[in-house]
């Protein structure tokens, strides 16, 4: 059964939206596809890290949505006010509605200062600064260039954030940054976080300890943040801790968007609760969320959505053709972590698979080493951001299988 | 997994000592579990739990501490005040449940 002339809406043009609008046009040309973003602006995400070391430029992170997506798709530009499940209908701030047949949500997740108090003030994208943000990581830039020692605090609110390596990423450049500037001397670099280790998982926890630790990186876990006292320079627990600090980065709260959760669509922080192998709504079977708009339970990461959406759209063709849909996603990620001096390490892993040690893809031979710092590792970080614009946005197959392999990885004795 | 006699008869737990099955727990258990870190229940610790309880059996997984709070009207602070230290996990302790997911 071929379906015709039916309409996907999507929402949201970032990684993931991009991709399923590009993706659904060319497998199902005789659909009209439609993408709604508030604006024209598409970040290179991963880019922000680098941002306040001086390592990448600004313009080279930054370009237009509409540059990414197929002439065929449509592009509205509005807010969106709220999703009408039953009757298959998006309303617009400006009062525009747009029906669908199918709907993909796909608008993300983001960082939320106001949520703890302290956090927005006088001194925020000053002594308070983040990198999640463009602004923020060009207000840090400006900072870290002007930091001449003292507390430096990396900080994190609550899982689950965007990108969770980031913040560990962000202490390791900012040690190397330190020391080729002289400066780590006079410097306290702390780690904060509300986890109980350097990281979710045993294995990953336990390397990326040793290399704080090896760094002279102080580690404060079950730090679960009550405020900030910018006047004081501390953050504080709820269990009454104080952590001083000269400079704080810190990773505020993340949010799904508001829409999610005025339409009653969402969970307490604003996430889509879906099937984590199909990603289809738990309440709605005409809608998807893809990339970090959903709650299932693997990184907030552009490659979970590349995985994501090359599975979902096999499933959903075979939907819209009236068969089951067949294929699951494993929670596949595959995330680079910067670790300075040129190096960074590579995690893999899924759903039911922690990030373990070993080569990648090939056992013996890699060329990228699982959890170990290698320089080969960092050049692929690097040159990811040439895929991403040039290959992965429009559509193009990088080669990289969606499930997750065990090869090359090295399992540990329970 | 080791069996681990508890309130006088055996239940199964994690190298944690959480409960490998929800449903060996009952309200005799409960007591018992909190005595073993130190918390002596009282009603506003019974409400926390008797919440957790039933959002497992609807939602199949335990409750963050902001759902937690969202959802019993308890500040994050209180919660802190009930089960201190680590909150989250002491709470998903005392009330059988697996460990709340931390998010990769």
């Amino acid at each position: 059964m071929r379906s015709h002339g039916k309409r996907l809406l999507v929402l949201g043009a970032g990684t993931a939206g991009t991709m399923v609008a590009n993706k659904v046009h060319k497998r199902l040309p005789d659909w009209s596809v439609s993408v709604v973003d508030r604006d024209d602006v598409h970040d290179y995400q991963p880019g922000y890290l680098f941002i306040p070391f001086g390592k990448q430029e600004p313009g080279q992170i930054r370009k237009s949505r509409r540059q990414f997506l197929a002439a065929a798709v449509e592009v509205v530009t509005g807010e969106i006010d709220r999703v009408d499940p039953e009757g298959q209908k998006v309303t617009l701030a400006d009062g525009e509605v747009l029906g669908y047949d199918y709907l993909v949500i796909a608008t993300g997740t983001s960082p939320r200062p106001e949520q703890t108090p302290g956090m927005l003030g006088e001194e925020w994208h000053r002594s308070v600064g983040e990198f999640y943000t463009y602004d923020g990581a060009v207000a840090l830039r400006d900072r870290l260039s002007r930091f001449r020692g003292g507390r430096l605090v990396m900080h994190t609110t609550e899982l689950p954030i965007k990108c969770p390596v980031a913040p560990l990423e962000f202490t390791f450049l900012a040690d190397d940054f330190l020391r080729q500037r002289g400066l780590r001397e006079q410097t306290e670099l702390v780690f904060v976080t509300p986890l109980d280790g350097a990281f979710t998982k045993p294995v990953a926890s336990r390397e990326l300890s040793a290399e704080l630790s090896k760094r002279g990186i102080k580690l404060e876990t079950d730090f679960l943040i009550e405020r900030v006292d910018q006047e004081r320079q501390v953050i504080v627990s709820y269990d009454e801790r104080e952590i001083e600090y000269d400079q704080l980065v810190t990773v505020p709260l993340n949010m799904g968007a508001d829409f999610v959760g005025r339409s009653g669509l969402g969970d307490e922080l604003n996430y889509v609760p879906v099937d984590k192998h199909t990603l289809q709504s738990t309440a709605h079977e005409t809608i998807f969320a893809l990339g970090d708009a959903s709650n299932i339970p693997t990184s907030k990461a552009g490659s979970v959505a590349h995985f994501s959406v090359e599975v979902w759209l096999e499933n959903f063709v075979e939907l819209v053709e009236g068969r089951p849909m067949t294929h699951m996603f494993d929670g596949h990620a595959n995330c680079f972590v910067e670790s300075g001096q040129g190096k960074a390490m590579l995690l893999d892993f899924n759903y039911d698979v922690e990030p373990l040690t070993g080569d990648f893809p090939l056992p013996g031979v890699g060329p990228l080493r699982l959890l170990k710092e290698s320089r080969a590792n960092h050049l692929g970080k690097l040159a990811f951001r040439h895929i991403y614009w040039n290959a992965l946005l429009p559509g193009r197959p990088l080669g990289l299988p969606a499930a997750m392999s065990m090869t090359g990885k090295h399992q540990e004795e329970k | 997994m080791t069996t681990s006699t508890i309130a006088g008869r055996p239940v199964d737990v994690n190298e944690e000592g959480f409960l490998l099955d929800p449903g060996q727990w009952d309200e005799q258990l409960a007591p018992e579990l909190a005595k073993l870190i130190g918390i002596a229940l009282t009603e506003e610790h019974w409400k926390v739990l008797r919440f957790l309880r039933d959002d497992f059996a609807i939602q199949g997984e335990t409750a963050t501490l902001r759902r937690t709070s969202l959802q019993t009207g308890k500040p994050v602070k209180e919660l802190f005040e009930l089960f201190p230290g680590k909150p989250a996990k002491k709470m998903a302790y005392v009330a059988g449940l697996p460990k709340p997911k931390g998010c990769v």
